[in-house]
């Protein structure tokens, strides 16, 4: 690990004040408080939205907003799919390092989590710009925690919420009458069922996610994951984590000596009878993957007791967009009511609101009150409390430390 | 061909490539020794070093990456050898030629995933076994990412060998083989003993730059190994891909220091190989003028046909089932086929990917088009004005073979930009060239320099100039090999996803790009529509190279090889 010289992490705090206290340079060409300014801008211009293309109902809806944003605003939408974000990174690094700092190839990013941690720890994002969105005050940011704060990063307007995802597992009730509904139990279980349950391999964002709820659960004290890992005792704190790992790790899929690479691939083996049990950072993944004929529909889902890991997907602009103005267009877009129940619908995306229901009006609400229920997607009430993610400094340091006990000695 | 700018082509060549190659070296090397201002890294320091050392998989990684490149470079040349050996010119041999295009077309990754899907505990072959024997689940069996990467072997292999076979084939008429042989049987030395000793010392030096880029290609390979390699820990190409899309940007330089290491090992194999093939001939040298005519041949011929048929099998029974995978509803283990059948897939991303095929063939025409003039170019100017040193200095086109792309393109990607050609078709098409120049150069530069000269000295002993023997005499007799470097070029253009992605900025989607972002969702019915569609855009050139020269040497016995 690569440790960061501290003068990178000094003026954070000191560029945030220039960015407030100089406005007129930050905002030259966009400033959100002047909305109608930004959309006279926007007109005409093309917005460039990198984001990840491996979901066929996520391009739909990308291209729907699209449609949406030429018709009432003159933007054209272009999204280009990535099949990872970190491409997208890349790109914006390189601009940087070419001195490209205007007119950037990059106008909008699918990010959020260690991603945007990184992003806005290198300058890379344009901002602030978010909360002062028209559509931010449809949002609730004191009873959501997670619009504001991204793995516990502060969002500081770098960043646009615009979907709620939430760990989730799904099974065959075909197959398994009743899954395990904690870890302790799900250890229990692997012990009887040697071979039906793996996990993605860290640092995939997925395997490690599982990490994380699993050290909620099994840590003595679970307030000190709020705070950066080097401020808590990591060792005592963990411990009981790699003792639960290590009873598990034998009775894995493949006794633990190869990984399925992501969720895509799980969803493959429990198609496959592979594996009994599978799990998605997405609400309605399982109803998804029937739509698709990936999974049949005896397929249902579960959360585990206590609460289970959630957080919010957002939108950036790079520091050195071509178009900032139409990009926050569509991420104002994104927050809409009309486009938050389509990308709600278990149809569509499935994704949980960001909006707060006691900010809209009746006919909004009427909107959300609509939207189907999915035949594998449990209700809000279900889906029971969402835990908060841990300091990303937490998830640094047990990927590191998962690949050196079980990732790299086999 | 205007005759200064032949004489020029050697260096124009070096110069038109040496910014991009400088540019992607210099991303790499930076970085890997500190420097990187966008990140703050500011000063020399070996910390990314000594971090990379401190990484825990490292040795493990190390020696996998160097066993499957070695191996599966090794089994891939030693088939192709051993069906040259024991069915060249038969109708055997014909029929595998055959089926030799749609090999090459399919993309590495869209075969490691039908072979994948062949021979996973839960795959085709489990399911024959697993219907009459009522198997509810598959065995939970470590057959695909194996620690040892035997299936990343098998992987490899099966898409290496129709490349080297290629290149042996348009190798071969040169030598004119079927004289050497009947005289060898003639002295009674068996089919593949006679090959062996006759043909073999004249082939080998001609395949042996494409037997390098096999090597080069396969320890430094990435989607294939993703999918059927080891990942407790992976071989080291994967690992510095992984840490290159790290989201913890600081990660990006232990990750320039991985593709340096990289780059070291992939040098170490050669150098390697390099020592075994002097060993070998010494070794040989006895053997092959001791006189002794060969007994195992009939089980050599066997062994040979029988492996090449089964790699092409498991490709193309591969291809087969992800067709079947791309009209699949819900297809459960362990059925054979799927319970229902639908388009939708195809309906989905079929119509999308169509959109795309002419711009990817015309930027694939394009880059190979100009590297094969600027190959052409400098072999000519080596033939006309032996300009051999600065051809030797071509060397340095070699190297975007041998850095791990993923390290070498960030570099180009600030050139790029510098230049200000970022995001448009031309910078595409360079940067294009740029990766596929190497294979037009290793493709033609063995069998253009192999001619006989004597053909040129008639030629102009008969008043001809050059100008006339190179397009009367060298080009035609060069028929097949040009025109297989060209479809090889054509297929490596169509097959570039980063480059593409990163210099084209978005702006330049093509159906591999398209093709990767949408199979990134993991769906086989996706992986299945994708595959078929880059398959359809390679096949073609690689069509083209075995169908033209047919039709041009329809009635010349003496161009068919055999």
């Amino acid at each position: 690990m690569i440790r960061r010289p501290m003068r990178n992490w000094l003026p954070l705090g000191l560029a945030a004040a220039l960015s407030v206290t100089t406005p007129t340079l930050a905002f030259a060409e966009a400033d959100p408080a002047d909305w109608d300014a930004v959309t006279a801008e926007a007109r005409g211009q093309i917005v460039y939205w990198n984001a990840w293309g491996g979901a066929e109902n996520v391009n739909a809806f990308i291209g729907w907003i699209g449609d949406l944003a030429q018709d009432e605003y003159g933007v054209t939408l272009e999204h280009v799919k990535l099949s990872d974000t970190a491409e997208a990174v890349s790109r914006v690094l390189a601009e940087k390092s070419a001195g490209k700092d205007a007119g950037g190839a990059i106008d909008l990013i699918w990010i959020n989590g260690e991603n945007f941690a990184a992003m806005k720890r290198q300058g890379l994002l344009f901002g602030p710009w978010s909360e002062d969105l028209p559509n931010w005050r449809l949002t609730d940011p004191e009873a959501n925690a997670a619009l504001t704060a991204d793995f516990t990063v502060p969002t500081e307007g770098l960043e646009s919420p615009w979907g709620m995802a939430q760990l989730v597992f799904y099974f065959d009730t075909a197959r398994l009458p009743e899954p395990p509904r904690s870890m302790a139990a799900l250890a229990g279980w692997a012990a009887a069922n040697p071979g039906r349950f793996t996990y993605p391999q860290p640092p995939d964002f997925l395997g490690s996610t599982f990490l994380k709820q699993a050290l909620i659960e099994l840590t003595p004290d679970p307030e000190v994951l709020s705070a950066p890992v080097d401020e808590a005792d990591y060792a005592a704190a963990t411990a009981p984590l790699w003792d639960w790992l290590d009873a598990l790790t034998p009775n894995l899929w493949r006794q633990g000596r190869a990984y399925p690479q992501n969720a895509q691939r799980m969803i493959q083996l429990v198609a496959d009878n592979e594996i009994d049990i599978g799990f998605e950072f997405n609400p309605n993944a399982a109803s998804n993957a029937i739509a698709n004929f990936q999974l049949p529909d005896s397929v249902r889902s579960f959360v585990l007791e206590g609460g289970s890991l959630g957080n919010a997907s957002f939108v950036a602009i790079p520091y050195n967009a071509n178009a900032k103005a139409a990009a926050m267009v569509i991420a104002n877009l994104l927050l809409s009511p009309e486009a938050q129940a389509r990308m709600a619908s278990p149809d569509e995306l499935g994704f949980g609101t960001v909006l707060a229901m006691d900010r809209l009006s009746d006919d909004q609400v009427r909107i959300f009150d609509e939207i189907p229920v999915g035949i594998a997607t449990l209700t809000p009430e279900e889906l029971g409390p969402t835990l908060p993610e841990p300091h990303p400094s937490w998830m640094e340091r047990l990927e590191e430390d998962w690949t050196a006990r079980y990732g790299a000695a086999r | 061909m205007a005759l200064s700018l032949t004489r020029a082509a050697p260096a124009l060549t070096l110069l038109a490539l040496l910014g991009p190659v400088a540019a992607g070296l210099a991303g790499t090397l930076a970085p890997a020794f500190g420097l990187m201002p966008a990140l703050g890294g500011s000063e020399i320091s070996l910390a990314p070093f000594r971090d990379l050392l401190d990484w825990p998989g490292l040795p493990r990684a190390v020696t996998l990456s160097l066993f499957t490149g070695l191996a599966a470079t090794f089994l891939s040349l030693a088939l192709t050898l051993l069906i040259c050996a024991g069915w060249q010119g038969t109708r055997a041999f014909a029929a595998l030629e055959r089926v030799l295009s749609p090999l090459l077309s399919v993309p590495h990754a869209a075969a490691a995933f039908g072979l994948a899907f062949l021979i996973a505990p839960s795959g085709w072959i489990a399911r024959l076994i697993a219907l009459p024997l009522d198997w509810e689940r598959p065995p939970d069996l470590l057959i695909v990412q194996d620690p040892w990467g035997l299936s990343l072997i098998a992987g490899l292999v099966v898409k290496e060998m129709p490349f080297l076979l290629l290149m042996s084939l348009a190798a071969l008429p040169a030598l004119r083989p079927a004289q050497s042989l009947a005289t060898a049987q003639a002295l009674g030395y068996g089919r593949v003993t006679a090959w062996a000793k006759v043909i073999l010392p004249r082939l080998y030096p001609q395949i042996r730059l494409p037997v390098y880029a096999v090597l080069a290609f396969s320890i430094s390979v990435v989607d294939v190994a993703m999918i059927l390699g080891p990942g407790t820990p992976p071989p080291l190409a994967v690992q510095v891909l992984k840490w290159m899309n790290d989201p913890d940007l600081a990660m990006r330089f232990r990750a320039a220091a991985g593709a340096l290491l990289l780059l070291a090992l992939t040098v170490t194999a050669l150098l390697l190989w390099r020592a075994g093939e002097g060993l070998s001939a010494r070794l040989a040298s006895r053997w092959l003028v001791a006189g002794g005519r060969g007994r195992a041949d009939r089980a050599l011929r066997r062994t040979g046909l029988g492996l090449g048929a089964l790699s092409a099998a498991l490709v193309l029974l591969g291809l087969a089932g992800l067709a079947v995978w791309s009209l699949a509803g819900l297809w459960r283990f362990p059925d054979l086929m799927p319970q229902g059948w639908t388009m939708r897939s195809w309906m989905r991303h079929g119509t999308e990917l169509l959109a795309l095929f002419g711009r990817t063939l015309l930027i694939a025409a394009t880059a190979s088009g100009l590297a094969m003039m600027l190959t052409t170019a400098c072999l000519e100017a080596e033939q006309r004005y032996g300009l051999r040193p600065g051809t030797r200095a071509l060397w340095l086109l070699y190297l975007p073979l041998l850095v791990p792309q993923i390290a070498f393109l960030p570099g180009l990607q600030v050139a790029a930009l510098l230049t200000g050609i970022d995001g448009t078709f031309g910078a595409v098409i360079a940067v294009h060239v740029v990766f596929v120049l190497p294979y037009a150069f290793l493709s033609l530069s063995d069998p253009y320099r192999a001619l006989d000269p004597r053909y040129a000295i008639v030629a102009q002993a008969l008043g001809k100039g050059q100008s006339a023997t190179f397009w009367r005499i060298r080009l035609p007799m060069l028929l097949r090999p040009w025109l297989t470097a060209a479809a090889v070029s054509a297929a490596v253009s169509v097959g570039q996803y980063l480059p593409t992605l990163l210099i084209g900025g978005g702006r330049v989607p093509t159906l591999t790009t398209e093709a990767l972002a949408l199979a990134s969702g993991g769906d086989r019915r996706v992986i299945g529509v994708t595959a078929l569609a880059q398959t359809a855009a390679a096949f073609l050139p690689f069509a083209l190279a075995l169908l033209i020269p047919a039709l041009a040497w329809r009635n010349r016995r003496g161009m068919r090889h055999g």
